[in-house]
């Protein structure tokens, strides 16, 4: 079974207010992978993302989603918010949401529904808190109600914006291994921003690196390498792979060489 | 039985017609507030509730200055200032709070300045009280069906955004992914709490307003999680603050020592006070852990 391309980026570029946001940014994305988009703050993710959903007209460049006829077939997770822990949704109701969340009217209960929604909780592993008040979840269990919440209308891309910041070590792992899955059982494109790209590394199909706007994309083992990322970054970057993890050092942009790590703590990007 | 009854319910009561519109008018305007107030308690914008409500004093009190229906007055102003913060973006307390008190400030002010020319002009002194206070006793019969127009378009408006409005309430950037224009959405939530804030300004005055509008709402979504339970909960709540609220007032003129009656609105508002109290008892003595 050949996988279209659910996501299509070429040629983006943002201009907001005179600075370069995005700079030429171009890539696609194949159902059934998951791919990182990686890069420290600032670097455009959140951004990209804004594009991609079409709450941002590029400057220039295209950008091609799946539809199901006029809906865009695209979920998203936005970054953890926080909620009022008073508030009267449960995570059952937040995922039923995700069905028809956008229409007028009254929600019309119907078994059909009731069993998507249990289905799409148990694909999740939410079941046992969602009848719990969302506002009430940990950060882990949110971002599992979020999913399903993004799932449930069986969108063929899933964008996920920081879903791991905020989680503990074991919660993230969690989180990771399940979007890997649905990834894989649900041929959908998984698209993660991330600052931090070790948890990610095991399951990553694919990384889109974003520095200073411009992006590098391919393979970890294509993208995550000294002369690669010194190039995007223009200016020397190291990288080192200690015991199965990524360590990113960067000097400052303004070095011929880098500096030393232990002078500069904003110039090593532990990843 | 009927000694009970004759003693909790002062003679007279349920025969009068006053009673009995005050009765109909109070028990829409309770089902209305409690629908839009479930909103604005989880929204986080009783603060606009409450400058709608201060604001609306002013409108009220122009209303009774040039002769028309204070309702009138009250919706009018009250929209007027929903779109003007809207247009400005005042919704919550934070930021501009300076400028807001100033405005709010500035509500009250004509509020004074039109009484005192109304009064001055008509010598009747009983205005200010039934517009600050309100004075359900004493509402034309020709509001009943304007409350139930309004109300009802209000209630027919909040279900049919009862799903995106949730959507954004939880996280607008969610909701914008979607494809539901956020703004909009907010901007008709806005709209018709102008309408519900100027209905309960009719029933328990322009001081009070908010109230009516907040308190059966921040009880119901003590007592429940699922937004169209809460819904009830606070219509029944209201309901139930309101006609008590007129019984106890029309009980009141037999009262000692003055026997003359109190105003209906400090027993609503008393009433919505033991009523979140209450609320509040009734969710502590839950078992603990993490309620639901």
């Amino acid at each position: 079974m050949t996988d279209a391309p659910a996501l299509n980026v070429s040629g983006v570029t943002v201009e907001l207010g005179g600075r370069r946001i995005l700079d030429d940014v171009g890539f696609r994305l194949t159902a059934g992978e998951l791919t990182g988009l990686i890069g420290s703050n600032g670097a455009g993710k959140t951004t990209l993302l804004r594009v991609i959903l079409g709450l941002l007209a590029p400057t220039r460049g295209t950008v091609e989603v799946p539809s199901d006829g006029r809906r865009r077939s695209v979920g998203y997770v936005p970054q953890k918010f926080l909620l009022d822990p008073d508030m009267p949704l449960r995570g059952r109701d937040l995922v039923a949401l995700g069905i028809d969340g956008h229409r007028l009217g009254l929600p019309r209960p119907s078994r059909a529904r009731r069993e998507r929604v249990q289905e799409m909780l148990a694909a999740v592993d939410a079941e046992q808190f969602a009848d719990v008040r969302i506002g009430r979840l940990s950060g882990g269990e949110q971002q599992r109600i979020l999913i399903a919440h993004a799932l449930i209308s069986n969108p063929r891309l899933l964008l996920l914006d920081e879903p791991l910041a905020n989680l503990d070590l074991r919660s993230a792992r969690e989180v990771v291994s399940l979007l890997a899955r649905i990834a894989d059982e649900q041929r959908i494109a998984v698209l993660i921003s991330a600052h931090e790209m070790n948890a990610l590394l095991p399951v990553m199909d694919r990384v889109v690196y974003l520095a200073d706007g411009r992006a590098a994309c391919g393979t970890a083992d294509e993208v995550v390498r000294s002369d690669v990322l010194s190039r995007l970054y223009g200016h020397r970057v190291d990288v080192m792979r200690v015991r199965g993890r990524v360590i990113v050092v960067a000097g400052d942009s303004d070095d011929a060489e880098p500096t030393h790590p232990h002078s500069h703590d904003h110039g090593i990007e532990v990843f | 039985m009927d000694a009970v009854l004759h003693a909790l319910v002062e003679p007279g009561f349920l025969s009068s017609p006053n009673v009995r519109l005050a009765l109909a008018i109070g028990g829409l305007v309770a089902i209305v507030t409690a629908g839009v107030g479930v909103f604005t308690v989880l929204r986080g914008q009783s603060f606009a509730g409450e400058a709608l409500g201060d604001i609306g004093a002013a409108g009220g009190s122009s209303a009774y200055l040039i002769g028309i229906g204070p309702l009138w007055g009250f919706l009018g102003i009250s929209i007027a200032a929903a779109a003007a913060m809207e247009l400005i973006g005042i919704q919550r307390a934070r930021g501009r709070d300076l400028a807001t008190g100033i405005v709010l400030g500035l509500g009250f002010g004509l509020a004074a300045l039109f009484l005192y020319l109304g009064t001055t002009q008509s010598n009747t002194t009983g205005a200010p009280v039934t517009i600050l206070f309100g004075s359900l006793f004493l509402l034309p019969s020709s509001n009943l069906p304007l409350v139930l127009g309004f109300g009802a378009g209000t209630l027919a408006a909040l279900a049919t955004l009862s799903r995106p409005l949730m959507l954004v309430s939880v996280s607008p950037e969610l909701a914008a992914a979607r494809g539901i224009p956020v703004r909009l959405v907010g901007a008709a939530y806005l709209l018709a709490m102008a309408v519900a804030v100027a209905l309960s300004a009719l029933t328990i005055g322009a001081i009070l307003s908010t109230a009516l509008l907040v308190g059966p709402a921040a009880c119901a979504l003590r007592l429940t999680s699922r937004p169209q339970r809460a819904f009830f909960a606070a219509a029944g709540i209201g309901v139930g603050c309101t006609w008590l609220g007129l019984l106890l007032a029309w009980d009141s003129y037999y009262w000692p020592p003055l026997h003359n009656g109190w105003p209906v609105s400090f027993f609503v508002v008393t009433l919505v006070l033991i009523a979140h109290l209450a609320s509040g008892a009734a969710t502590a003595r839950r078992p603990h852990g993490r309620s639901r």
